[in-house]
């Protein structure tokens, strides 16, 4: 008898699940209640156990996202224990009254006449290869047991370069260890120690939407059993937890809010020469440059205070507005975008701008920053500009309604006063929830900071 | 042919492998069936092994103590006498004892239990021979099953030149059941067994020389353990050849002529007793195994398994001493658990960086893990710590200050590698250092644990603080 192993119900609103870990192996006798698997949703984990007592037949491999109800795997009631102690090799469908367990492979059986214990047919014509065992070999010494095999999978290590400790100079999951610890030097080490300093400095980041384009959403969705293909050098591995609460908000944005941007585009030139003039005495007197980020921060406060519905959000059949001004800042760091929050930055020059942003930078490079730096931000924004963006939309930073992306200056010839001049320009673009925010009312406020920006005496006078 | 009787598994072979898969087989549900060709299961370890040497250990201990050790504890006994037949006679009292125990356990548990020697007929087929001494069952009977786990473990190696005769010229069995004390028993082979029976002789009076082949005893042990093994052994009258060969053997009117080649010299050797323990080689004579193609190690004759312990005959399975790795009955106990598990479809393995390895010479040398001799030659980074025991409390008490603790942890993440004990209590005292590796734990774990006070095991915490002090090494 067969039973279907399905993914079970495990929430309203959850449609499909990560399996992430088959907790028994292809052709394993299982029992009853034995836990078979474990799903993962973004809220829970969940182990799935056996129905009944029979043979594992898996379907679908370990790291698939599986759809809630589908079929995972089989289990092949067993009539019997002696069932069990079938070969696990190539499967065949020989169901006998009496089962009379397997026969034996072996390419040597050299009186076969004489082995009472073989029923009916005695060597299978070749078998469907998709046994995992295409006929029995040698017991090798290159086999892993399966602790040593779990961590080999989990860090993609070469096996043929781990010298083996094991008897017969087998591979053991210390020797694993031991190779890891080695080979990874220093950094591996420290990793170990305590996840304490992945390497790399972070850099001020563009729109979080390349994060998004770039998220295998088609290619981690493989369901059903496994397809046969080319074999294709692929490499699979869970995704890390900052990366999945990643995915997850910016999934969540394009599908809970009404997202539309608007562009417009900003002369630098008064902003870069006050910057040059001014780089010096700046750097003298406050220990950092003059940056343009803290233009921006400062022109989008003086918007924020004339459209408040861009400083505020949302909540059920309310509108939350916010007469203070947290202004994140998305920095892509090594192991995923981060969005630190400058608090009350309407009460901070351009130099505590500037150095709140220096100090944020260096913490994220030494994996300091805490849930509160990140937390309560009312508008946010993104430089693409350094990485060379010319122009994207953003995505919002939910629950926020609004997100300023900025991208590189460049020199472009513009016509002022009926005349065609040189001037570094930049394409900015503002993300905003059209639920809240009119089109006019976003339009004016890009507006707004672009004039700002072009006429810093504006933030002073904050008009 | 008639079919025999028919179950979901055959064990052959009732010693520490074969009993414990038999029990664990039947708590999973299947029909067990073990044969064994020895009226008493517990195999070598319980019967000629492990069993019988630490009583007769122990006991040549208790004399040993009372003629020398005693009068510094203020015990004074005039007379001390040894009566080894009342000895002998103890040892076998606790081997049966215990041997009772495993056949009690197996028949209650529902294994059927039954005599013979087997011989395999195919994947699902054995025939047993039962022994022919009056006995009313069929000389030979067929058993069926849908597995079969060998576990016939290991006999011991015979020196080419000279074969056993079980007086003179004897193996470990028949050095556990001398008659009389030896007057001068030459040892063959300075490792566990070797060490362990000289020991026990030496004890009780006879003159021990040790001839070894390689340069240390114990070899494969840490090399600071040998080194100080050997010393002690030396100070308690051991004479030890060492990277010695020997080049020819030969009975004599006083016992046996041993001829010895060392440093290119040669040089004879005259004793009354002749224990030759150079090793134990896998025991499949009889078992039929190529008959049925069960692929065997052309080198070393270990039968070869993979990672289930499946021979290259599917449905036969194969454990202990038969198969590679250290000759242990810790090591066949847990895999024979770990077959019969992966038969029943349980994800199951043994843990062979964490298999400790204990020789019960006074004291007591344990080890489990990477010595730092071979971590050097892997060029592993690595931090040692040792506290000798001279510093610990309770060994002071007791007068047994011989011996350290030696803990080694990876100089990175300070994950324990290995552990290496000579102490009074080295074989309890090592527990803790095999748990510590099984849960991967670092050395400062053991460090920072508080251990009771006082207690040898404090040795061992000292010896992982130490490990931190120091500074790493590097091959």
């Amino acid at each position: 008898m067969q039973i279907q192993i399905r993914v079970p119900e495990v929430g309203e609103s959850v449609q499909e699940a990560v399996l992430a870990e088959w907790y028994r192996r292809d052709g394993d006798f299982v029992r009853k209640g034995d836990p078979l698997f474990a799903i993962e949703t973004d809220k829970v984990t969940l182990e799935v156990s056996a129905e009944a007592d029979g043979v594992l037949k898996i379907l679908i491999r370990e790291g698939a996202t599986v759809a809630i109800g589908s079929v995972v795997g089989i289990l092949e009631a067993a009539a019997e224990m002696g069932e069990v102690l079938k070969p696990h090799g190539p499967a065949r469908e020989e169901r006998e009254a009496e089962p009379v367990a397997g026969t034996p492979e072996s390419t040597r059986a050299s009186d076969p006449g004489k082995l009472p214990a073989i029923s009916g047919e005695e060597a299978p014509e070749s078998p469907p290869a998709l046994g995992k065992e295409p006929g029995r070999e040698r017991p090798s010494v290159r086999e892993l047991p399966p602790s040593a095999e779990r961590l080999v999978a989990e860090k993609g290590i070469d096996v043929s370069k781990i010298l083996g400790t094991g008897p017969g100079g087998r591979v053991t999951r210390g020797d694993v260890l031991l190779f890891l610890e080695e080979s990874a030097g220093a950094e591996a080490m420290e990793r170990m120690a305590g996840e304490r300093r992945p390497p790399g400095r972070p850099a001020l980041q563009e729109a979080p939407e390349e994060a998004l384009a770039g998220s295998p959403k088609g290619a981690g969705a493989v369901s059903g059993a496994e397809v046969h293909r080319p074999q294709e050098a692929v490499r699979r591995q869970p995704m890390s937890r900052i990366r999945l609460r990643i995915a997850e908000r910016l999934l969540e944005a394009r599908q809970n809010t009404a997202m539309l941007t608007t562009f417009n585009e900003i002369d630098m030139s008064r902003v870069q020469a006050a910057r040059i003039r001014f780089k010096e005495a700046f750097l003298k007197k406050y220990g950092v440059s003059p940056g343009i980020m803290s233009f921006f921060i400062k022109a989008a406060i003086v918007a924020l205070k004339e459209f408040p519905e861009v400083n505020a959000s949302i909540d059920g059949r309310d509108i939350v507005y916010h007469d203070y001004y947290h202004i994140g800042i998305a920095v892509g760091a090594e192991r995923g975008l981060v969005v630190p929050v400058i608090r009350h930055a309407d009460r901070l020059g351009f130099a505590e701008i500037e150095k709140a942003i220096k100090d944020f930078a260096a913490k994220i490079g030494r994996n300091l920053l805490e849930l509160s730096d990140i937390e309560g931000g009312t508008f946010t924004i993104t430089n693409g500009g350094v990485y060379g963006s010319l122009m994207s939309t953003p995505i919002l930073n939910t629950p926020q309604s609004g997100i300023l992306g900025m991208h590189k200056i460049e020199d472009r010839p513009v016509a002022v006063d009926g005349q065609i001049v040189i001037r570094p320009m930049m394409y900015v673009a503002l993300s905003y929830d059209h639920r809240l925010i009119d089109g006019r009312e976003a339009v004016k406020f890009l507006k707004r900071i672009k004039e700002c920006v072009e006429n810093p005496e504006r933030i002073v006078m904050e008009i | 042919m008639t079919p025999g009787k028919r179950f979901d598994l055959i064990v052959v072979g009732a010693g520490p492998g074969g009993y414990k898969a038999c029990l664990r087989a039947v708590q999973l549900g299947m029909k067990v069936a073990c044969v064994e060709k020895d009226p008493l299961p517990g195999g070598v370890c319980l019967n000629v092994g492990c069993i019988p040497s630490k009583a007769l250990l122990d006991s040549s201990e208790y004399y040993q103590q009372m003629r020398t050790g005693f009068a510094e504890h203020g015990i004074l006994a005039d007379s001390v006498k040894l009566n080894l037949q009342a000895m002998m006679a103890r040892k076998e009292r606790v081997v049966e004892g215990l041997g009772e125990n495993v056949r009690k356990l197996m028949e209650s548990a529902g294994v059927e239990c039954i005599r013979g020697a087997a011989r395999l007929r195919g994947g699902n087929s054995i025939e047993v021979r039962s022994p022919a001494s009056g006995s009313k069952s069929p000389a030979a009977a067929i058993l069926e099953a849908g597995g079969i786990l060998l576990a016939t473990g290991s006999e011991p190696i015979p020196l080419p030149v000279l074969p056993y005769d079980g007086m003179k010229v004897v193996d470990s069995t028949g050095a556990l059941n001398f008659q009389t004390v030896p007057e001068h028993l030459v040892i063959v082979g300075g490792g566990a067994i070797g060490l362990e029976l000289g020991s026990v002789w030496k004890r009780l009076g006879a003159r021990v020389t040790v001839v070894e082949m390689m340069p240390v005893i114990t070899a494969g042990l840490d090399g600071q353990v040998s080194r100080t093994l050997e010393r002690i052994l030396t100070k308690q009258g051991f004479t030890f050849h060492l990277s010695a060969m020997v080049a020819g053997a030969a009975l004599s009117p006083g016992g046996v002529r041993v001829s010895i080649r060392q440093n290119g010299r040669e040089e004879a050797i005259e004793c009354d007793r002749l224990l030759i323990a150079v090793g134990r080689r896998p025991f499949t004579r009889g078992l039929g195994v190529e008959s049925v193609g069960v692929e065997l190690d052309s080198r070393t004759g270990h039968v070869l398994v993979d990672t289930r312990y499946r021979t290259s005959v599917p449905t036969i399975y194969a454990v202990g001493d038969l198969i590679a790795g250290p000759a242990l009955a810790h090591k066949a106990s847990a895999e024979g658990v770990a077959a019969v598990e992966c038969m029943a479809g349980i994800s199951s393995e043994v843990n062979y960086d964490a298999i400790p390895s204990i020789v019960y010479t006074s004291p007591e040398a344990a080890s489990v893990g990477w010595t730092e001799e071979r971590l050097k030659e892997r060029g592993i980074h690595y931090r040692a710590g040792i506290c000798p025991l001279s510093g610990t409390a309770r060994a002071r008490c007791m007068g047994e200050t011989d011996g350290f603790v030696k803990v080694i942890a990876h100089a990175g993440t300070d994950r324990l590698l290995g552990a290496h004990i000579i102490a009074a209590r080295a074989s309890d005292m090592i527990s803790e250092c095999v748990l510590a590796m099984e849960l991967n734990a670092p050395s400062e774990a053991i460090a920072r644990a508080v251990h009771g006070h006082p207690t040898f095991s404090e040795a061992v915490r000292e010896a992982a603080a130490a490990v931190r002090k120091r500074s790493g090494h590097t091959a």
